[in-house]
């Protein structure tokens, strides 16, 4: 047990305190819920600053903090804290970005009547994202992971007035569930071959070579590894909260939530917890690479999948109207990029573009957060327009977040992020797929995001809602500058020419690069992003969109196409034509089977045993009873007739017996003695 | 005429003279009278049966009629206390009144 790593617990426990406090608040204490809240954010920010600190004087090891929960037959289940550069840099991100959500907030949700309802369930989830980042048992990262699912589905139908709203969060959480199914098999199959779910415990740890080893041996038939199927199963977890294909439909949904919930959870945070969760069991993951003759490879699943969400996340963000639903979908296609990373084998480069990703990812919400508050909840880019002028502050940092996204070379911490990813693609030798998959995928980020940007901000007002906007109030608008700055500044970290990240998280000295190593492949890529960037200012840009009611130029070309894409590919209809089918038909027979069949047989049953009952009361009562009333009766009737001779009068009973006699003796006289 | 058939012709007249003394009276107290006459009458049966009868053990007879006797005493007091409680009852011993056993 290591020092440092024993204090851990605070840093999710604050904001799980603030929730706490919050539950208990009354409506009316709005000050004390958001003051309590951001303060225990502060302090886990705090902690989690001294944390990364102190992981940072030794990258390489792992501290852990491991304890006993309960006992269990002869053993114990086991939980821990964990402290390395990995988490603590998610610790810093999360709690940083939290918090700065958190303050946006108070300016977003100001006329909100349940302001500090809100602020519980922000507390809570932080708490949560907190406990998944620090926990260094399986076990306990899975409780906070339900417990991020739990506050996602209460912030998503925060609004639950709203049909839309409340269907959108037991979407995510029934999509998500799904998803969760399968970690929670996979760690059942890891306790069962391990016998524990600590990731690091001096050396008997899941991570642990030694584990490792008899994890990654091809036992099962077909020469699969046990470390293949329960990586796989751990994937389906992550795939479901990190929106990968074909669990991503839940996310552009969510944004029935208030746009900090957006910024905050699906696009900054939660999300980001399933490439983490990979990120952190990479050694898993990655165990079965020393098989050649395994029949597929874990690391290849995720690697295909999340190109595949790239791809499909991108294609679909070019045809959305609505201004959310164009970032949710980039968010997907983002969040493919970092599965993408960590399948092409560099865990490194997902987490360098994870972390710039939840900085720009969070501005550009916020960014949006700050228009739709200015607008009265205008959503829809065609109603938009003309807020360049208007919202000065918004959209200089909406600016900064959407060349970060798309890749603007040099400045921007997206691009160097980006750039990782690709070159580690290009390294793969595997396939040459998913590198072609990230390119293709540049251009259209740069150009969709030329297209919002260009719809949002230029040209004229398109709505009164629009024409009236006014700058949101500082509250709102600092947290949109700090998040620039950092949207900026944190791409030079992890440059190759200085690859600080790199070597911190690895734990070993990363060689620096030359820019012009590989420079190849960065000219293409910046060729790409311009060429995204200039057909998004030629379609949208050059000639603003008149009215709202104007066809968009790609709808002019290809109607068809992009009716398709903008109803997200119809992937929604089609799980409701086969699953949604399905289950309805399962449904209707299971009703059939009940109402008829069973129902029926039940109640021919009942009607057998009704039709018994009538033939034994009829006998009863006609046999049985009339039987017994006649012998009654006469009984009764002998009864009376006798009690007729019971006068009561003592003479009349002697008169009888004297008679009795003199007859009795008269009769023996006649006999003669005999 | 032996001695015999004399004792219980006076027997027999003794034992109709009770009956008709049971019969006849309405005051509960000779009702029990004549019972008891009855009863003498049939002692007076056991002692001529044993005196005049073929030879028996001595003093069976007056035994059988002294058994007899003390039965007899137990059974009128009882008659005795019915007759009491019949008199609290309705105030009177007249057993023509006394109808309430009727069926």
């Amino acid at each position: 047990m290591d020092a440092p790593a024993a204090h851990l617990w605070l840093i999710p426990a604050l904001p799980l305190l603030a929730a706490g406090l919050g539950s208990v608040t009354p409506r009316s204490g709005r000050r004390f819920a958001a003051g309590v809240a951001i303060a225990a954010l502060l302090g886990s920010l705090v902690l989690s600053l001294l944390a990364l600190h102190r992981a940072l004087a030794d990258p390489a090891a792992h501290l852990t903090c491991n304890f006993a929960w309960f006992d269990l037959g002869t053993g114990a289940m086991r939980l821990g804290w964990l402290l390395d550069p990995l988490n603590a840099l998610m610790g810093v991100m999360v709690s940083g970005v939290g918090l700065l959500i958190f303050i946006f907030s108070l300016g977003y949700m100001d006329t909100d009547e349940n302001f500090t309802r809100f602020f519980c369930f922000l507390s809570l989830f932080a708490a949560a994202m907190l406990g998944v980042v620090m926990a260094n048992s399986l076990l306990l990262l899975f409780i906070s992971w339900e417990l991020v699912g739990l506050a996602s589905y209460l912030l998503i139908g925060f609004w639950f007035q709203k049909p839309a709203a409340a269907a959108a969060a037991k979407k995510a959480f029934i999509t998500t569930r799904i998803g969760d199914l399968g970690l929670l098999l996979g760690l059942v199959w890891l306790y069962n071959s391990t016998g524990s779910l600590l990731l690091y415990d001096g050396g008997h740890g899941v991570l642990e070579g030694r584990v490792l080893g008899a994890l990654a041996t091809p036992a099962l038939a077909g020469g699969w590894a046990a470390s293949t199927g329960i990586s796989l199963l751990i994937f389906c977890g992550a795939a479901g909260k990190s929106g990968q294909f074909p669990l991503h439909v839940w996310l552009p949904d969510a944004m029935e939530g208030p746009t900090p919930v957006s910024a905050l959870i699906h696009a900054a945070t939660m999300v980001a917890a399933g490439v983490f969760l990979i990120a952190r069991v990479y050694p898993l993951v990655a165990a079965d690479q020393a098989l050649a003759a395994a029949p597929v490879h874990a690391l290849t699943v995720v690697a295909g999948i999340g190109a595949l969400t790239a791809l499909l996340g991108a294609v679909i963000a070019v045809a959305q109207n609505d201004l959310k639903r164009v970032l949710a979908y980039s968010t997907v296609s983002q969040l493919g990029y970092m599965m993408l990373a960590l399948g092409v084998g560099s865990w490194v480069a997902a987490i360098f573009h994870l972390l710039a990703h939840a900085c720009f990812k969070a501005l550009l919400f916020l960014a949006s957060g700050s228009v739709i508050h200015a607008t009265h909840h205008e959503q829809d880019i065609r109603r938009l327009g003309g807020l360049r002028g208007r919202m000065r502050t918004t959209f200089a940092t909406f600016a900064v977040g959407m060349m970060a996204l798309a890749g603007v070379p040099f400045l921007f911490s997206g691009f160097w992020s980006k750039e990782a990813i690709l070159h580690a693609a290009a390294a793969w030798d595997v396939s040459r797929l998913p590198l072609y998959v990230g390119l293709t995928a540049v251009v259209l980020t740069a150009f969709y995001m030329t297209r919002l940007l260009c719809e949002v901000f230029g040209g004229a007002p398109r709505s009164p809602a629009a024409d009236h906007a006014r700058e949101s109030p500082p509250v709102m608008t600092v947290p949109l500058l700090v998040l620039a700055a950092g949207a900026i500044a944190f791409g030079f970290l992890g440059t190759p020419a200085w690859p600080w990240l790199q070597s911190q998280l690895t734990g070993a000295e990363v060689p620096r690069r030359s820019l012009l190593e590989g420079g190849g492949l960065m000219a293409g890529s910046i060729v790409l992003v311009a060429t995204g960037l200039g057909a998004g200012w030629a379609l949208y840009g050059r000639r603003p969109r008149a009215a709202g009611a104007a066809p968009d130029p790609l709808a002019a070309a290809a109607p068809g196409l992009f009716a398709f894409l903008g109803a997200g590919m119809r992937i929604d209809a089609l799980y409701a034509a086969t699953v949604g089918r399905l289950n309805r038909g399962g449904a209707v027979l299971a009703d059939f089977l009940d109402r008829r069949v069973w129902g029926g047989a039940v109640g021919s049953l009942g009607r057998l045993g009704e039709l018994a009952g009538r033939a034994y009361g009829g006998v009863d009562r006609r046999g049985l009873n009339a039987g017994f009333d006649a012998v009654g009766g006469r009984i009764r009737g002998a009864g009376r007739a006798y009690s007729r001779a019971q006068t009561g009068e003592a003479h009349g009973y002697l008169r009888a017996l004297a008679i009795a006699f003199v007859v009795l003796a008269g009769l023996i006289l006649l006999g003669g003695g005999r | 005429m032996n001695p015999l058939s004399l004792c219980l012709t006076f027997s027999s007249l003794l034992f109709a003279v009770g009956l008709a003394g049971a019969l006849a009276r309405n005051n509960s107290i000779l009702v029990l009278l004549g019972l008891e006459l009855m009863l003498n009458a049939a002692n007076l049966n056991f002692i001529a049966f044993w005196r005049f009868g073929p030879a028996s053990a001595p003093a069976t007879g007056v035994i059988f009629a002294i058994f007899s006797i003390a039965v007899t005493a137990a059974e009128t007091a009882v008659g005795l206390a019915l007759v009491i409680a019949l008199y609290r009852h309705q105030r009177g011993i007249r057993l023509s009144e006394a109808t309430r056993l009727k069926g």
